[in-house]
Parts: structure tokens; sequence; C-alpha cells
């Protein structure tokens, strides 16, 4: 396979490491209620789709970056690739305004 | 020998004559001759034994989808078995065996086999050899095993190496029959990369065949100007005798480039080049296989396939026989015909199976329209045919056509299922293609000459002008197509005698029939169940003809029964070009260590760790066990300093102002509040709770923090690093490096460890015990002005340090530690006394981080703090991770303390029997100390921190041993860690 | 029908004209007692157990293609016990019995062939470990020998044991472990069946399940709907599609597994060999073809192949420890799509839902559990109960914290 590095191009995707889908960049809150719960599901159950999947594979035979990855488990062919860092910077982004703006309407 | 059949004609060279042996009998052919074509050249057509009856087997085809003509090449290591006789390039002292039979070829032994032919009808060995049981094991299966198998392996290293490479291009074009090489042409004159690779050793496929015309010349000649032209463009890439094996995800193709197969020798050269190439797009335009007919006694040697003979004639200059009669179900068998006439070759019949007007008429033969051969008769060799009507027809050499198969085999490597074509009674490629293929030609259903230089031509400017470059308005070759009527005729009714479909395997209509009637009615099914199509040779002429029979026998059209589909390589490929270079010392890389130079020239013994090789002890001299060295300097480190090379350590480089709140998050003790100048031990948990790895991680600046992993996780703990600090923390500012061979590392650990350090470390900087306590670190320079790392640190239960240099220092620096220490009598040791000394202090090492122990089993529970977030907190917390009886890391010593302990042993309370349901634990590390004069060990066991004192057994059943061993406390030696902070 | 020496030879005199189907071709009927979804190895052994042991003979298997078409026709026909945790440990010894009496019990021959299965050694700690496991082998009632490098050499004297990069030091041994023709495994499991009563129904795709109130009560496929008071799904490498029909996520991910063959050679190699310092295992089938295979490709899907990289990984590991197989030439190569479980061990359970059973997560295991998981699964299904030997195959054993991790690599499934 091909993975098309945002930064890099084309590579093989024999300069990966494969990790798992891409949930596993959601990992749950520590001191949330049912935190057991929800660290039983992060790290044991999967989607495991028949079609498109979002996965991490990491470059370890090139820069190192982390990447996300769209693909179908069915055809293999990539539809998307992203680096995990600004997709995890941009939902913490996201969050962070969430909070403000609700922060910000109660004060309202 | 004279060429008994050699004819005027073809595309060998007269003037270099070539000798070979069969079967130890020499021979002579020509430059340009294939081993099958100088062997029949020569009048042999016995070449072999079949699978399963050992019936007689002669040349069916002119290519890689041969059957029947396996031959076992060349000799001693460079023996090649299973070897097709149609492939092989004629060398120069060539030397070929037959295989598969016992004594002499015409007289093989094994032959009794076609006598028992109804006992052994397809799937028989599944209804029996069940009887008396123990038969199976000693009789049946050793029996059948020695009689199975095709050729044989010399049982010796491969002595030839074999290379890989990466190739990418704009256009691959595979195959150089006349849709390819149209094809080619046209890419390569739009001025795309493009690549040209065919199995052939010269290109033109089918075209080197025939006598037709392309262009105004001979298709052999317009295929070697075609060949020229191409020759002459600097972006095309000529690839002869490389077979295209596999198609794969993304464009990516495997190839098989054979570099010196067509020679005596490789001459240390590779024998093959593995290629994996990169194509933006590829055109297939592998051709078709012509397909038998089946009918009575069709595989006796002599019975071809029609267009190999036509290939042997024009291209070899060979006529196979001479009394040739012609066996078809469409028009291409009329070719053959005329082709053979105009060589002059006698036709005694042409057979017909079809109903219709002559397509010719010849001198001397005769025309026998819906015709059909029945039997056929001649024991090593066709003599004579048998006609539907009982007319007998004396012939050496029988051509048989029964229509052709598009070559759909790449096609269906990933999503491709080949759909039926009434018109062609074919299959042609269908479903999904691989990203980027077109087919064209033959392959794609285009059966005829001009149709698939068109083909080729018009689908080559078609991808040119998608990959942005500009079609030359050149017009494809001219050429007429000829006459390709077929009939969708599979196999003679008439026959009462076995009808071979897949003649390696000795599979036949009857077994077909069998397997229908046993239900076995899927193609999967039959192919499963007969072996049809599951030879060498992939089914290539066998498969449609099996499951044409299927469909006529179960009432289904050809399109409802389906077919079978192709799985990679194309044509088998050996292992060890797939292998390349990496075997023997190659396998993996080998690392050195800093001091490994320095070792050696000292006599040091080294051992593989990882990749890594280190230093396992340093005998001295007189020293005759390698106990006696590791002993000693395990001795001379507790009672005076010893040295170790650690740089194996996986070192990690930790920057950024968020780079402790990271730390606390990936170990699971806290590192937030660790100050400058300070080093803390380190865990780390999987996520799922489980111990994963430990280490020290120093803070060499309120910033800046470097972490030492194990050897064997140093790159595992670092990708898990990045996976951190990318995916789930990217809004921290830290980074990271790692610098594992950036560093040389050294341990100098004992009583004398400061003092040599003193002699060494530049005089600015204070390393007494008050200022460098006991988990100090600091960045200081060494032999005046050299920059360096001290960690006091110890692995040994020693006052230590560790000692980091940037690694061109490395080797220099243990020379001068040496040097320095010689007043100390300063030892270096080795892994195996590292390994005694951490077991006397009790540190849990690989062993014991196995991946299935918990920080409670390791007796470090504590380690896991509660009041803060980190990998693998929550989930150790479950209930079966916690239970009461779980196992805990404790020491143990024997009760004789003249036994050894052996690590893998499992402990069953005393007086139990050593089962599943009594074992308590197992032994993970051992050795033998020196200070304590006795075997140690260190391992899990139930509860094992509340039974110190407890004697219990060591079960080590697959040793044969069984001891008393009493449960202590896994430090052994200064458990209260005076030693470490004096 | 019974098979035996004599109808053979019966069959041979008068044309083999007397052989039956191994297998009815039926109908689906509107409702069974259990519906076993999966005509694979599992599956059709279930059936079997089911009619045989338990009495329970109005059953269908459902299989969307034909029978035998999933991992139990594309696998490395490897059969042996030599694991190391008490949740596997009997679980698979019970198979190996089950594997030794197989053909005299459903009167097949799947040619059982307990030539041994060892696995190299190459350093100390792997010996530690080895030696572990083989006293846990030994506990537990399994066969277990060590082999030092002389004995091994002994055995196998092409091994590379001059120039090899990791030293081949000696194997764990099974000398019961070995080989089955994986094909006849599945048919003489049909045969069995359907000859007591089980209807098997091919190209028949369950595409979805009958619910009523939060109990299973059929499936609706391609041929309709078909109800049962137990439905037993049995689809390794699909588990995570069909169980999705359900609703349930599974601690499971889909990928391929490359499997290798080549041309047919004369006997070369005694029994099965792993090697323990590459990604490399192969034994030789009774035709005579080297079958071997490695790691699986390590990237999620249900594409029955996979790619390069691993092919040239496999070849390279397989040329580092036997270098005399460099002139035999790969015949095939095939993929097969594994249910990898979050800790490399199956699972034998009743699921959340009345009526609804689940049997999957076999890794690249499952062709030498078919028996054992027939057995106990056919067990749960007639009894509601665990087979003592399957009660740690639970789903629930990750929410607890009880792991049966044999490679000790954690929850990352293309690791185990």
């Amino acid at each position: 396979m091909i993975i098309n590095h945002p930064l890099l191009g084309p590579r093989d995707a024999a300069e990966f490491v494969y990790l798992g889908d891409a949930s596993l960049m959601n990992r749950p809150d520590w001191q949330s209620t049912d935190a057991g719960n929800q660290f039983y599901e992060y790290q044991y159950l999967r989607d495991n789709p028949a079609g498109e999947l979002r996965e991490l594979w990491y470059h370890e035979q090139g820069d190192r970056s982390w990447l996300v990855v769209t693909r179908n488990t069915l055809t293999h062919a990539i539809s998307k690739v992203e680096l995990a860092r600004d997709v995890k910077l941009q939902e913490i982004n996201s969050k962070t305004k969430t909070t403000a703006a609700a922060k910000k309407g109660k004060k309202a | 020998m004279t060429q008994s059949h050699r004819i005027n004609g073809g595309l060998v060279s007269r003037n270099q004559p070539v000798n070979f042996k069969f079967n130890n009998t020499s021979y002579v052919g020509y430059q340009g001759d294939t081993l099958a074509s100088a062997l029949l050249a020569n009048g042999v057509k016995l070449v072999g034994r079949s699978f399963k009856y050992h019936r007689p087997r002669g040349i069916l085809t002119a290519g890689s989808e041969e059957p029947n003509a396996l031959v076992e090449l060349r000799s001693g290591a460079h023996q090649e078995p299973n070897t097709r006789a149609t492939t092989v390039e004629l060398f120069e002292g060539l030397e070929a065996k037959s295989q598969n039979h016992r004594g002499p070829l015409k007289y093989d032994f094994m032959a009794i086999n076609d006598l028992m032919s109804p006992f052994l009808a397809a799937g028989f060995y599944y209804k029996t050899f069940m009887w008396p049981k123990a038969f199976w094991e000693k009789l049946y299966e050793p029996t059948i095993r020695a009689a199975a198998g095709l050729g044989r392996l010399s049982g010796q290293e491969d002595p030839d190496s074999y290379d890989k490479g990466f190739l990418h291009c704009d256009i691959l074009v595979i195959g150089s029959g006349p849709a390819g090489i149209a094809a080619a042409l046209q890419a390569g004159r739009s001025g795309a990369q493009v690549i040209l690779a065919d199995e052939d050793f010269i290109f033109g496929g089918r075209l080197n065949s025939e006598t037709m015309e392309v262009g105004g010349e001979s298709s052999q000649a317009f295929a070697a100007n075609a060949t020229d032209e191409l020759a002459a463009m600097p972006n095309v890439r000529l690839m002869p005798r490389t077979t295209i094996y596999g198609a794969y995800d993304h464009g990516i193709y495997g190839a098989i480039e054979r570099k010196t197969d067509h020679l005596g020798s490789s001459n240390g050269k590779p024998r093959q080049v593995l290629w994996r190439i990169y194509s933006k797009r590829a055109i297939l335009a592998g051709g078709s296989n012509e397909r038998p007919i089946a009918f009575g006694n069709n595989d006796r040697p002599g019975i071809m396939l029609a267009s190999a003979v036509r290939t042997y004639a024009n291209r070899f200059g060979v006529l196979p026989g001479k009394r040739i009669s012609i066996f078809t179900n469409n028009d291409d068998g009329w070719r053959t015909a005329s082709d053979l006439a105009a060589k002059g070759a006698q036709i005694t019949a042409i057979i017909d199976t079809r109903d219709v007007e002559p397509l010719g008429a010849f001198k001397d033969t005769a025309i026998i329209m819906g015709g059909r051969i029945i039997d056929t008769r001649g024991r090593h060799g066709v003599s004579s045919i048998t006609l539907r009507n009982g007319q007998t027809i004396d012939t050496d050499c029988v051509a048989v056509s029964g229509g052709w198969n598009p070559n759909v085999h790449l096609t269906c490597h990933q999503r491709g299922r080949p759909q039926w074509r009434e018109d062609i009674a074919g299959f042609v490629p269908a479903g999904e293609m691989p990203i980027g293929m077109s087919v064209v030609g033959a392959a794609n259903g285009s059966m005829t000459l001009a149709a698939s230089l068109n083909d080729g031509h018009l689908f080559a400017n078609k991808i040119a002008k998608e990959l942005g470059f500009t079609p030359s308005r050149k017009s494809a070759p001219k050429a007429e197509d000829e006459a390709a009527k077929t009939s969708a005729y599979w196999y003679v009714k008439e026959s009462t005698a076995r009808a071979w479909v897949d003649q390696q395997n000795d599979v036949t209509v009857k077994d077909i029939k069998l397997s229908h009637q046993e239900g076995f009615r899927s193609v999967e099914h039959l192919k499963r169940y007969t072996t049809l199509g599951m030879a060498t040779d992939q089914g290539k002429t066998s498969n449609i003809l099996g499951l044409a029979v299927m469909a006529e026998v179960s009432g289904k059209t050809i399109a409802e029964t389906g077919t079978t589909i192709f799985r990679p390589p194309y044509t088998p490929v050996p292992i060890g070009a797939f292998g390349g270079r990496v075997r023997g010392k190659d396998f993996k890389p080998t690392r050195y260590t800093p001091s490994h130079t320095w070792a050696k020239e000292n006599g040091a013994i080294f051992i593989e760790s990882g990749m890594w090789m280190r230093a396992q002890w340093h005998p001295k001299s007189g020293e005759t066990h390698w106990r006696e060295s590791v002993d000693r300097e395990v001795l001379a480190t507790r009672k005076s300093v010893g040295i170790c090379d650690v740089t194996t350590l996986g070192k990690i480089d930790i920057q950024g102002k968020d780079a402790a709140e990271f730390l606390n998050l990936v170990y699971s003790n806290a590192f937030g509040k660790l100050p400058v100048g300070k080093v803390r031990y380190g865990l780390m948990l999987r996520e799922d709770g489980i111990a994963y790895d430990d280490g020290t991680t120093a803070r060499l600046a309120e910033n800046h923090f470097v972490m030492t992993t194990t050897t064997a996780n140093a790159v595992l703990v670092f990708r898990r690093m990045e996976f951190v600090r990318q995916c789930l923390r990217p809004d921290l500012d830290v980074h990271l490096i790692s610098v594992t061979e950036q560093w040389a590392q050294y341990a100098i650990a004992g009583p004398n460890a400061r003092k040599l350090l003193e002699k060494i470390v530049d005089k600015k900087h204070n390393i007494s015990n008050e200022s460098f306590p006991f988990m100090a670190c600091g960045e200081i320079s060494i032999c005046d002005g050299t920059p360096a790392r001290l960690f006091r640190i110890s692995f040994s239960g020693e006052l230590a340090y560790e000692l980091a240099v940037p690694t061109r220092y490395g080797d220099a620096l243990i020379r001068e530690l040496m040097d320095a220490g010689k007043e100390f009598d300063v030892t270096p040791y080795g892994l195996e006394a590292l390994g005694v000394m951490r077991i006397e202090k009790g540190h849990a090492a690989g062993n014991e981080l196995n991946g299935q122990t918990t920080a409670l089993n390791l007796g470090l529970g504590k380690m896991v703090s509660k009041k803060k977030d980190a990998i693998g907190s929550r989930l150790s917390e479950r209930d079966q991770m916690n239970r009461d009886d779980a196992i805990k890391l404790v020491g143990f010593k024997p009760v004789d303390s003249s036994k050894s302990l052996t690590a893998g042993a499992h402990f069953v309370t005393k007086g139990k029997e050593p089962t599943m349901a009594h074992d308590q634990g197992y032994m993970t590390s051992v050795g033998y100390s020196p200070n304590l004069k006795t075997s140690i060990g260190l391992g899990f066991i139930k509860r094992g921190d509340q039974r110190i004192g407890e004697i219990v057994t060591a079960f080590d059943g697959l040793r044969g041993t069984t001891q008393d061993v009493e449960i202590v406390s896994p430090h052994f030696i200064d458990p209260e860690g005076e030693r470490l902070r004096a | 029908m019974r098979y035996s020496a004599l109808k053979v030879f019966k069959e041979a005199m008068t044309g083999h004209k007397g052989w039956e189907p191994v297998w009815r071709e039926p109908e689906p009927k509107a409702e069974y007692d259990v519906i076993v979804i999966g005509g694979g190895g599992h599956g059709l052994a279930t059936a079997y157990y089911l009619a045989k042991e338990f009495g329970i003979t109005n059953v269908a298997v459902l299989e969307k293609g034909w029978i035998g078409g999933g991992n139990v026709g594309r696998n490395t026909t490897i059969i042996r016990s030599n694991y190391l945790l008490p949740g596997n440990t009997p679980f698979y010894e019970l198979s190996m019995k089950l594997w030794e009496n197989l053909e005299q019990d459903f009167n097949y021959n799947a040619m059982v062939s307990q030539r041994g299965v060892m696995n190299l050694y190459h350093s100390d700690a792997q010996r530690d470990a080895y030696v572990r496991r083989g006293n846990a082998m030994i506990m537990a009632g399994v066969d277990a020998e060590l082999l030092n490098r002389e004995q091994l050499q002994k055995e196998c004297p092409f091994l590379d044991f001059d120039n090899a990069r990791f030293p081949i030091m000696g194997a764990l041994a099974q000398r019961r472990g070995g080989s089955v023709r994986h094909d006849a495994v599945a048919w003489g499991y049909a045969r069995g069946a359907d000859s007591r009563g089980v209807d098997i129904i091919q190209n028949c795709e369950v595409n979805g399940f009958v619910m009523d109130k939060g109990v299973c009560k059929g499936v609706t496929t391609n041929r309709g709907t078909i109800k049962a008071k137990k439905i037993a799904v049995c689809v390794a490498g699909s588990s995570g599609k069909v169980m999705s029909y359900a609703g349930m996520r599974l601690p499971i991910e889909s990928h391929v597994l490359q499997a290798f063959v080549s041309e047919g050679l004369k006997p070369v190699i005694p029994g099965v060999l792993t090697f323990g310092a590459g990604h490399f295992y192969v034994s030789q089938s009774d035709k005579g073809g080297l079958v071997f295979g490695g790691d699986i490709d390590g990237y999620n899907t249900y594409a029955q192949r996979g790619n390069l990289p691993v092919v040239e990984d496999v070849c390279e590991g397989g040329m580092a420890l036997m270098p005399m197989i460099g002139r035999a030439r790969l015949l095939r190569m095939w993929g097969g799509v594994m249910d990898m479980s979050m800790d490399g061990s199956p699972f034998i359970d009743k699921t959340g839902i009345d009526g609804l059973y689940f049997n999957g997560g076999w890794c690249y295991g499952g062709f030498k559990a078919t028996p054992a998981s027939g057995f106990c699964y056919a067990h749960l299904i007639a009894k509601d109960q665990p087979h003592e030997f399957a009660q740690e195959l639970r789903l629930d054993r990750f929410m607890r914290g009880h792991l049966i991790d044999e490679k000790g690599v954690g929850a990352q499934p293309n690791l185990h």
C-alpha cells in the first residue's frame, strides 16, 4: 500500500507501523463517574467496520508522524490522510471554544 | 544424436549449437531453443510422469502454462525441482532429469498406480486408511508421503544470491504480444516512463509463433523491429525474462527477473531480482492460453496443444511429429494445419467437432467434420487415434485446440471476478480491477490480431493522455483479423476410456462427475475435492475445462457455475528470491556497543541481545568455565569496582515546558516534583494496566529530562511516547528525540566506584556523597573538558554511577576507565554478571516484565499513583487484577544449596501433585550467587510476599527435575540499600 | 453410508455408481431448534456435536457461500495444544484428544498426522519462557519435550546451525502436534451432521436478526426469515460485521493472515517447525507442498489478500532458518480474514441478548481448535452452561481484568 503523507508525499506503507482505530485518540477522562467502563470500552471494543475506517499509522521509518488514515477495509482504497496532531488539536481547540462559549453563556 | 525433428526456419541460431543432457543422454540443440523445443527436435517425447497414476507424460504446451514437462534442472546444490522444460532456455552443458518415478523413466515402478486407478478415484483417501487406527501414522501416511511430491530439493543451502529492487513508472505494460507491444510503442512515443515486461526471453509473444503479417512484414520481423524501436527510447525500460507475478494494492506489482538462469553459471551475480514496481497505471496484455479438449487417453506424450505445435514449428523450427493430426473445435485449429502443411509436415487428419464447412483442403489429409477422437494408443507416446466411427488413424502427434482462455490471472488478485462471454467461450476480466489496471487484447477478449494491436494502441493513447502526456499520432500497426470462430465443446462424451482434464494432478472427466455425484458441486469444492487446478500450473490449461464439465453435469450454464479465481504468483517464484539478501548473518542488522572493539581486543565472549551484540563475560587467561569468569566479575565488582557497557538501554531526550506533565502521564508514578539534578525510577504501564517498561528519568534542567528504557523496549517506548504526544496531548509543549545511539553509557559499580570516577571527572565537579548523593545527576565534564552526564543510579545494588559521553568518546572512555581503575583492580563485567547482581538485588527485568504481570505482581503496587491520571492506572484497578491470591515477585533458594534452580520451573505447595490445579507460580530468573554461595532465583508465586520462609516444590518436569525451594525476600543482598547510598 | 476400504473396493469394481452426496441440499425450514450461522469448520463441528452428543438434530447451518470456504479452507493446517495459560491449555488439549479420535468418530479420513510441532529457541531467555510453557503443558497433562541443539540438529540437519544471525539453540517439542487435511475436516463434520438430520444450507447469507422484546428469535437471510429458539453465531473473520446486526461491538478486529504453499516436493521437512527469531513456520503436506506462513499483515481488513512486505518478511525468515528452500518455488499465496481478539484468545459465550450465542475471536489459531470449539459451543447451546474447559473464554473477561494473553502484548490485536 501507499500512504500519501501530508508532509512527505506518497510513501510505502512498509515504512509505517500500524496501531488501529483512530478512536484510540479519544482517551476518556480518568475522573469521570464511570471511568472504569469508559476505559474498558476505549481499550477493548471496536466498531471494526467492513468499509471506511479511520485508523492510526506511525511513520517510524520516516518523520515519526502519527497519521490518521481513512481507508476502506474491503478495497484498501485510501481517501484521506491527516496528521494526527492536527486532528487532535482541532478537537481540543473546539472543545475549549465550546467550554469558553458555555462559560460566556453562563455569565451572560 | 541428430536432431531428427528439426526443420528449417524459426528464430534459433543454427550457427550456435548447444550441447545438453537429459537423463544423462547427450543431445544437441541451438541457441534460442528452450529445453522443450530441443528435446522435441531430438525426437524425445516422454519427459515425465504424472502425479498420481505415474502415467507417461510429454510436452503439452510451449509456455509457462505447462503442466507436464517438469524436470529437475542442474545438479548438486543447484538442483532445481519442478522446472518447466518449456521455459528453460537452452545453455551449453545444461543437465536435466525427469522426476517423480522409481526406476528408469520408461519403466517407472510406480506406474502400477495406473492399474490401481479404479480404487484411486477422486477423494478415495478420505474414505479409507482409517483402520486399524495406528496404521495411518505408521504405514499409510508414510507410504502416501513417499509417493507424493514431484521433484527433490538438494537439501543443501541455495548457493545463489538474489537481489531486490524498486522501480517506478508511469505505465507498466505486462506482456509483449501484439496488444502489449502496440501499447508499449504508443506509451513510449508519448514520452511517459514505461516498463515493458515479458516472461519470455524475446519480446513479441505469439507474434513469434505465427506466420501472419503486421504492417507489411512478418509478425516475427515486426516484433523484432518494434523491440528495436522500444530499446532506442530512453524512457522505456525493457524487461525480458521478467514475470509480473502479482498485482498488489495501489498500483504496486511484484516482478521477478531471471538474470542468470539462462547461463551455465551465475558467476557470483544474483540469479534473480525481485522487483517491486510502483506504477501509476498498468496495461495488462497477458494474451490468452489455449485449452485442450478431453477425450479418452488424451494424456499420451505427443498429444499437444495445437498452438504449441505451431510455436515449435514457426519459432523453433521443430516439428513435434512426422504424422500430425489435428483435433479442434474452432477455426484456430485450422491455422495450425495450414502453418504445418506450409512447413512440409504431413497432416494425417483434421477432426473438427463442428458440423460446418471445412476451412481448408490439404493433400492426403482426412478431414472429418463433426468428428470425435474417442481413444488413443501408444505406450510411451501416441501412435494412433480412434474416432467415433471406429476408424483408427496412425499419428505420432495430435494437435488439440479447444479454444482460448483470456489470461485473467492478474485481474483476480484483488476484487476482480471474471465473467463468462458466450461468443468467445471464455472468461473475461470483470468486477473491480486493481487500481489503475486496464486490460487489453486477448486477455480482455479481443481474440484476433488486428483487434489486439488496435486495442493496445488505443488504450495506451488514452492512458498517456490521462497522465498528461501527448499521444503520438502514429496509427496502429496494420494487420488482418484471422478467422476465430469457436464453439463451446469440452469433452468427448462417447469416450469410455479415462479422459484427462488436469494432466499433472491426474484429474479426469470421471473424477469431476464423481465430485458432482458426491455433492462437491461448487467450483471451489470441485477444486478441493478432485485437486483440479491445484498443481504447479494453477490449472491454466485445465480449470475452465473442468468447470465446463461440472456445468454440464449439473445442468447449469458456465456463467451460473462460475469460476475459481487465481492467486498470486502468476507462475511459481523461488522462495530464495523473496528472501533476497536477507539470510545468514544478514538476517537482521547487527548493532555494536561503543566498547565492542575494546572488548573484542580483550577476548570478551559476545552474545546476541536483540539486535545488539553485548559482552557476555570477559574471560581471564586460565579460566576454563564461564562460571569462573562470571563469579569473578561479580565478586570483584562487589569488592572493589566493575564496569559494564550499558549503552544499549534506550535513551530518550525530553524537552519542553510541559515535559514534567507529560512524564506524569506516561509513568505510573509521579514525576512532576522531581527536582532538577535528581533521577527517579519510573514504572510504565500499558493502558490495560499491565507493567510495560521501567527505567530511570533524570531531570537535567527545569524543562529537560532524559529517560532510559530497557534495551528490549527502546523502540516501543519511544513510539508510544510519540503516540501520547501527538495523538493524546498535542496541546502540551514537549519534544522527544531518541538519543540511544548518541550517548555511550557505562555503569561503574562497587565500593571504589567514586574513587575511580574522581580520577577522571574534572575537578570543578564535586561528586562526594554529600554533593552528589544517591539518585543525583548532572551534566559534567571529564578528562579535561569532555562533556559527560553522570547519574548516580545502581542496578547492581552497589555504590554505582552511570556515566554517559557522546558516542564518539565511548571507545576512549572505556580505555580511560580501565586505565584509571588499575589501582582498584577494576573489572569489566558482562551481561551474565549484570544478571547475577540484579537478581541478588531483586530487580525485575525482562523475564519478570513479561507482559503478563502487573505492578502489584512485581511488588510495585505503590508506584501506581491514584492522585493523577496516568496510562494504565485506571484499568489496573479491575477486580481480577487485584485478587487476594495474586502472584507476587519473591526470591527463591534451593533447600539443598548444592543444587541449581532452573528458570521456567513451576511452584506447587509441598506435597501436592504437579498439576494445573495446584500451579502456584513460576521461576523467572536464576543465577549463582558467588556471594551467598548458592543458586538463587526470582519468581512469582501466589501471595508470595506473605509466604517468606515457606518451603515449596519447584517442578521442572520438562527437564526432569523436582526440588524443594525456600521462599525468601527478593533482596538477597543489602536489603536496606546501605551500599548504594555509601 | 459407511466409508470403508471394502466400500471403496466395491465401488471401484462397479464404476463408483453407488456413492451418495456427502451432504444434502435442503431448502430451509421455517423454524429450527438451533440455527448455526456459519458453515465453516467450527459451525459444522458445532452442528455435528449438537446432534451427536446432545441429541439436538433440528438444526440448520447457514452458510453465505460454500461450506468450508472460510478459514478452515485457507489455513496452514497445524494442530497443537502447546499453550501456557490455564484458560487455554485444557481447551486445546481437549481439541487434540478429539483430533486423535476424529476419523473413527466421524468415519472420514481427515488425515490427522501427528508428526510433531517444534518451536525453536534462540536465546536463554526464550528457552526459559518455553520451559515455563512446557512445564505448564505437562502439568495440564499435555506432552512436551525440550530439545537441545544437538538433539534438534539430529532431527533437522538442514537448519542453519552454522551461520545463523540468532543461534539455533534447541526447541520445545510437542510430538502429538502435527497437521490435518483441512478441507476434509469441514466435509467430515458436514457429512456427520447431515446424516444426523442437520440441514446444511449453502448460499444463504444472514443479514439481520429477528428480535422480539430483546430476545433473539431468528434470522433474516437472502432466502427469507428463519426462526429458531437459539441462534449461534460462528463466523470468525466476519464476527464484527454479523454482530453489528445485533448492535454489539466486540473486542475484536479483522485482520488478514497470509499463507503460502510451494510446489510439490519429495519429503524434506519432518514436522511443523516455528522460527523463534523471525516470522516463519512451516510444515510439509501429504502432497509434498511446503505449507508456510508468518505474521499477519497488521492492518484492519476484510479482504482475503495481503501485501508484499509480509510475503518477503516470511520468506526472509524461511531463508534465514533453512536456506535449502531457496530453490523451491512459492506456488500460491492467499489470505484469510482473522478475528483478532484483544488478548489473542477466543470467545465461546452467551451474549447479553437472550437466544443469541457467540463463538469467535480465534485469531490465527482457530483451525486446531475446531473440534473443541464445536464441542464446547454445542455444550453451551444445549445446556446454557459453559463447558468446563471453555469457561474462561468469556466476553466479559476484559471488564473483569481476567486476560488470557499468551504472548503478553496487551490489547493490540495485530501483535497477537
